[in-house]
């Protein structure tokens, strides 16, 4: 199956708005005044690589699943959350997500189908399984996305949830985000091989890489991946080659990262390509970026507009909630 | 020659002159190397030690751990960085499971010091701010250090090192570039399991660890204009910890408070409140008081955060209270 026109345009979209809400973020958090924060902590962006999380989750459907990592805020977006919660939950507002418990990255949306992401790399993986398990039991066709990055690919929970899933065929795709580094460490001091996704092959699934910074490619990568866990035929591996074009947080200058590098992978912007590749269909012209990146742009400053302006938690609901009743 | 340095430079004064008198000594975790880790710590070790002696890892804390272990049945002395104390969770097993009790079951020592820096008030969450310390204290064979002072973040340092023991060394990341006291240029250590005095006073004994020190020094201060005497104890290592001091201490003022970053409820502080009774049952005037954290997850959002960690108010409320008996 190809994209249809109206379908691109969304995804080149939803390329643009993680783009300018993370610019955004980026802004704030370099800007603020330290001692009187709009955001609370640092921001974790996915600039560079808005193409991974935005094509792989515009393959699920409305009963799907997210287990995202750090860097999926156009997977979010994807699945409905609005530039209003994730700037609450920046702003660690009363009505963001966790209610002003938790901060940035580090969010959940049940209702939205996100699961709530945790900071030890991976630790999410078996918990993606266990939702495909409860889909399996309820007979549900669910299938559940799970982002990891190149640096979590080493923890032992993320090889065990990987094997297990190939064990029990669970519908979850495996995605592998990766963008190079972790922190400061680049992917040779972290593993030997050349990709993530041929250890698919000892856990038995099938393993595939692709160019995350294609979004239509990683759209059809992954979506063969989910077509084949629907059909209850199991789980897959699926490496979206990526970089990361930001420190690891905005509090880091990332000078370890060599700028040849970087140069490289300017020229392979996620959005920049989706332009050229909407130009030569035909499909978009300049002037239709311009006002979409300018209708982001203000929709985006009138959600920090809404969420400044709402409260902040309160001490007296702090110990409410760790029970649920 | 002491000269006042930062608590992180002692911290790093100690490994980098350890590693120059013994070769067995040797740091390896996640982005050490070059990066010199993400808190400054091991800054310049790669440069004077090279990349044998100081070594990036993949993001894996179970590996790390387990390799330590290994490392030090062969004869060496190993120092791992886990980059928050938050990720030991990632390698209880090997900690707990074979390094604790290796030596009393096999024969053989397991030096190993972990370096873990742990608590809160920096507004980093849940999966950045816990302190672990009593978890570890439940583990016989395992050794516990919480440095407050840059003097003790080096001599205690040297001394885990040269423990034939594993230590777990809780660094205080909150005062890494807070606290500056005089730090001798030279080598020395600070014995593992005695306790000091920080201040003396007449009628209530406060016993801390880590961090909450200088909060005690603040109530201790503005309980004199009130005509109350604090005598602080510095526990600075918590297994084995320095009952004599406590003791004696408690003989002279017969009542006693217990500060804490850690939830109260199972802290370390019931520990010491029991040992208290068990020993000097006769010598209690009024109850033993402990203090921590609420009884929740920890909250990133500063308001809740403040309230969430033990306060000032706390302390001096529990003095008061104690003075009405
Ligand atoms: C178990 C664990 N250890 C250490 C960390 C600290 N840490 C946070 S992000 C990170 C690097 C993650 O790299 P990667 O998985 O490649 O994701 P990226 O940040 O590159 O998107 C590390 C080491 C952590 N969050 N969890
Ligand atoms: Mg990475």
């Amino acid at each position: 199956m190809s994209l249809t026109k109206t379908e691109l345009l969304e995804l080149y979209k939803y390329l643009r708005l993680t783009r300018t809400l993370e610019d955004w973020i980026y802004t704030i958090c370099v800007h603020q005044d330290p001692k009187q924060p709009l955001i609370i902590g640092k921001g974790y962006l996915s600039t560079g690589q808005e193409a991974v999380s935005v094509g792989a989750a515009y393959t699920l459907e409305k009963g799907d699943w997210l287990a995202q990592s750090h860097r999926d805020f156009g997977a979010l977006l994807v699945r409905g959350m609005t530039v209003d919660e994730l700037l609450a939950q920046y702003f660690s507002k009363a009505a963001s997500p966790t209610k002003g418990r938790d901060a940035n990255v580090h969010l959940g949306n049940t209702s939205k189908h996100v699961l709530g992401f945790i900071s030890h790399m991976g630790a999410m993986m078996p918990v993606a399984n266990g939702i495909a398990w409860g889909a399996k039991c309820r007979k549900n066709p669910t299938v559940v996305l799970a982002f990891f990055g190149d640096g979590a690919s080493s923890q032992g929970v993320v090889h065990e949830a990987m094997n297990y899933a190939a064990v029990f065929k669970l519908s979850v795709v495996f995605i592998c985000n990766n963008n190079r580094w972790a922190i400061s460490t680049p992917v040779k001091e972290q593993f030997t091989i050349e990709n993530i996704a041929d250890r698919a092959a000892g856990y038995g699934m099938p393993g595939a890489v692709c160019d995350g910074n294609n979004v239509v490619e990683v759209f059809e990568t992954v979506k063969k991946a989910v077509d084949r866990a629907r059909k209850g035929e199991g789980p897959s591996l699926v490496e979206c080659k990526t970089m990361r074009m930001t420190g690891h947080g905005t509090h880091d200058m990332a000078k370890y990262v060599p700028e040849d590098e970087l140069e490289h992978w300017k020229k392979r912007d996620p959005i920049q390509n989706m332009e050229n590749y909407l130009k030569e269909k035909k499909f978009a012209d300049d002037a239709y970026f311009k006002k979409v990146v300018a209708d982001m742009k203000k929709e985006v400053e009138e959600a920090t507009e809404k969420a400044k302006q709402m409260p902040g938690p309160k001490v007296e609901n702090e110990s409410r909630d760790v029970y649920a009743p | 020659m002491p000269r006042e340095i930062w608590y992180a430079d002692a911290i790093r004064e100690a490994l980098s002159q350890e590693m120059r008198r013994d070769d067995a000594v040797y740091v390896f975790g996640e982005d050490v190397a070059a990066y010199g880790g993400v808190f400054g710590i091991t800054k310049d070790l790669l440069a004077e030690f090279g990349p044998v002696r100081v070594r990036n890892t993949p993001l894996s804390e179970a590996a790390i751990i387990g390799e330590a272990i290994g490392a030090a049945i062969y004869g060496l002395r190993p120092v791992p960085e886990i980059q928050f104390a938050d990720f030991l969770t990632t390698a209880v097993s090997p900690i707990v499971d074979i390094a604790a009790s290796y030596h009393y079951r096999i024969g053989t020592p397991v030096p190993i010091t972990i370096r873990a820096p742990s608590g809160g008030a920096l507004r980093i969450g849940h999966f950045h701010s816990k302190c672990l310390e009593a978890w570890f204290t439940h583990v016989p064979g395992l050794k516990v250090v919480v440095p407050a002072t840059a003097y003790d973040a080096k001599g205690l340092l040297v001394a885990s090192i040269r423990d034939n023991n594993p230590v777990i060394y809780f660094e205080q990341k909150k005062l890494y570039r807070e606290i500056k006291d005089d730090v001798p240029d030279e080598l020395y250590t600070v014995p593992l399991g005695k306790a000091v005095v920080r201040r003396e006073g007449k009628d209530i004994t406060l016993i801390t660890y880590g961090s909450p020190l200088y909060l005690a020094y603040q109530a201790a201060k503005q309980l004199e204009k009130k005509g109350i005497g604090l005598e602080i104890i510095d526990l600075r290592t918590l297994q084995p910890y320095d009952r004599e001091t406590i003791l004696t201490s408690f003989k002279k003022t017969n009542r006693a408070i217990i500060l804490h970053e850690a939830p109260k409820i199972g802290g370390f502080g019931a520990e010491i409140a029991s040992m208290i009774v068990e020993e000097s049952f006769d010598q209690l005037a009024a109850p033993i008081v402990r203090i921590g954290a609420k009884q929740t997850p920890i909250p990133t959002n500063p308001v809740l955060e403040d309230n969430y960690l033990p306060s000032l108010k706390d302390v001096i409320d529990a003095a008061e209270r104690l003075m009405q008996y």
